[in-house]
């Protein structure tokens, strides 16, 4: 019936029982918590993201100025410009004010596409996983063909052959981050079904819908979610590296990788003004990364 | 040994056959007709279905699919709609220029990640530790694009030591090993490393630190072996993982490069690939990616030939 290598099972079996003996009386996330309470840096990340999302949500509220209306007679005006704390772009645009509005867009593009591919690539490498057989081979197999190729150039690929646009870029990317999703669900489930509170479950009679709503998702949603915010911060720069090429998001509207790709020629007469974009995607990239490592060790999923 | 190679050759064939499948099928996933790039919109409709005869676009797909893979595999790569001349031509100068890019970066990340994690791996906790970490991370995340225009700003703009475009003196892109042409290869190379070298770094910190907890690295030092003699028990246990991880991020440099070369206007196939898809140039888009989707594909599989080589262990259905 176990058609999963035993060692593998007995790996999987040994970890869900330190687990269990690591959380002593405590429920699991009140020990998750408290790791991540006794973790200054994945804190400090969670609130700069926090505190980013919360600007660029209240950006009408924020922004001093119009995004869209410039003016000539101050283009590329110097970071530290009376009215204009951050400078203006190359058509006169206050930048502080298309940064915070640009972030919208920057971060829609960004996390869209990890979302679809968690739900994507959860239903098919769940199915692949429980339900064994031909059925696995067929979605993996799949997958194998997409591995084939390096993720940025896939992206580029099909959001090339598809032409430019928000939506373009936002499935482009979602294709390029589902397998990778599929393959972490399908390895974790494999792992979890031939465990033995899945035989009782099957042997008192639950169905398998039961079993996967009840004991399979308990146990492997943790570990892709944990994945999947891993990949927030690649799909950031590849959305706005989209963007950057010419490929995502179209002028005027503000978003951080178009806005360094038109302030690009401004380096040589305003370089501050012209990095701020491209700091924007950076810092918000680090804390996704390092929010992510802090979960993945309060969460205590191997990679 | 010999069945094994023999196995994992044969299997490589599928997925290069999928491969090449899925890049004919970027021309068809392209909003409507392809024949629209190639005559103007209010061409007489006699023309158009003499073209569509010509380039043999009113066969079924199947067979569109094995006439373009036969002639591709006799290195027809048909002829670029942008510029008329034959695919293969263009394509082949920028593929040696991406070549010699990405080996830059893999060197300068490789070496980087291995030493920094190397180090932290051995010293796990300590200061240099956070240093290596902190590094990176921040290879990671930072967006190479950007990083290459900060870079030219204080190289370039700033203090004025080296070149911020191209690929030669006078934006030729016929390369000689000289001075001038390595000039222009530096401050790519070295955007295009920081992510290698983040990823090194993390792999080989991770294997040296669990090889290090193992109990047989406890019984060398036991028995008295010296720091060097132990050092090498460990390469030889870390090296497996880390060539594995290093072959993987040859071929990301070779697909990834596109963000760096639009950057520094380095005539490779990242610059290429990015006119192609503004002039709507499908041939040349299409055997762009179809080559550098075969370079992975090979990269792989001799990832994992050198894996088995090395390591006796692993030895996959």
């Amino acid at each position: 019936m176990a058609t999963v290598p035993p060692s593998a099972a007995g790996a999987a079996e040994l970890a869900v029982q330190a687990r269990e003996a690591a959380r002593g009386r405590e429920g699991y996330w009140a020990g998750v918590r408290k790791r991540l309470a006794r973790d200054p840096v994945t804190i400090v990340c969670a609130l700069v993201l926090v505190a980013m999302l919360a600007a660029i949500v209240l950006a009408p509220l924020l922004a001093p100025h119009d995004p869209y209306q410039g003016s000539m007679l101050r283009r590329l005006r110097p970071l530290g410009t009376p009215n204009h704390p951050l400078g203006t772009d190359e058509l006169g645009r206050d930048m502080l004010t298309r940064l915070l509005y640009g972030g919208r867009l920057s971060w829609f593009m960004g996390i869209t596409p990890v979302v679809l591919a968690f739900l994507a690539g959860t239903f098919l490498g769940v199915l692949a996983g429980f339900v064994g057989g031909r059925v696995n081979m067929m979605i993996m197999r799949a997958t194998d063909v997409f591995y084939a190729f390096p993720s940025v150039l896939l992206a580029i690929a099909i959001s090339g052959a598809l032409g430019a646009g928000t939506k373009n870029a936002i499935l482009s990317l979602t294709l390029v981050f589902i397998p990778p999703i599929i393959r972490v669900a399908e390895s974790v489930t494999t792992g979890v079904r031939s465990l033995d509170f899945v035989e009782a479950a099957r042997a008192s009679g639950a169905g398998p819908l039961t079993i996967i709503r009840v004991h399979i998702l308990g146990n492997v949603l943790g570990p892709i979610f944990v994945y999947a915010t891993s990949l927030i911060s690649v799909s950031m720069i590849l959305a706005s590296g989209l963007s950057f090429l010419g490929l995502g998001v179209t002028p005027p509207e503000p978003e951080w990788g178009l806005m360094l790709n038109t302030l690009r020629t401004a380096i040589y007469v305003n370089p501050g003004v012209a990095m701020l974009p491209g700091a924007c995607i950076f810092a918000t990239s680090l804390c996704f990364n390092l929010l992510s490592d802090g979960l993945r060790q309060a969460m205590d999923v191997r990679a | 040994m010999f069945l094994y190679l023999l196995r994992r050759l044969l299997y490589a064939v599928p997925i290069a056959l999928s491969v090449g499948f899925v890049c004919f099928l970027l021309v068809h996933i392209a909003p409507g007709d392809p024949i629209n790039a190639i005559v103007p919109a209010d061409a007489p409709q006699e023309l158009v279905d003499q073209i569509k005869r010509d380039y043999g676009l009113d066969r079924p797909l199947p067979i569109q699919f094995a006439v373009w893979l036969s002639k591709v595999a006799g290195g027809d790569f048909g002829i670029s709609l942008a510029t008329g001349r034959p695919v293969w031509a263009d394509l082949s100068v920028a593929i040696g220029n991406t070549l010699r890019l990405a080996l830059a970066a893999a060197l300068i990340g490789f070496v980087l990640g291995t030493v920094l994690g190397g180090l932290a791996g051995a010293f796990q906790g300590r200061a240099i530790d956070k240093v290596a970490v902190s590094f990176a991370v921040a290879g990671v995340s930072v967006p190479h694009y950007w990083l290459g225009m900060v870079l030219v700003v204080i190289f370039s703009v700033q203090l004025n030591w080296l070149p911020a475009m191209g690929a030669g003196p006078g934006g030729s892109s016929d390369w000689t090993w000289d001075a001038e042409h390595v000039r222009h290869l530096i401050l790519p190379a070295v955007t295009l490393s920081v992510i290698p070298m983040g990823i090194v770094t993390r792999t080989v910190r991770g294997v040296v630190a669990e090889i290090l907890n193992q109990e047989f690295v406890q019984t060398l030092r036991a028995k008295g072996l010296a720091g060097r003699r132990v050092f090498l028990h460990v390469v030889k246990n870390a090296a497996p993982n880390s060539i594995a991880v290093m072959g993987l991020q040859m071929g990301y440099l070779l697909g990834g490069s596109i963000l760096v070369e639009t950057v520094f206007s380095w005539p490779g196939t990242g610059l290429l690939l990015n006119s192609a898809i503004f002039q709507r140039d499908l041939p040349v888009l299409q055997a762009t990616i179809l080559v550098l989707a075969m370079f992975f594909v090979v990269l792989n599989l001799a990832v994992d030939l050198v894996q088995t080589a090395i390591d006796p262990r692993i030895r996959r259905g």
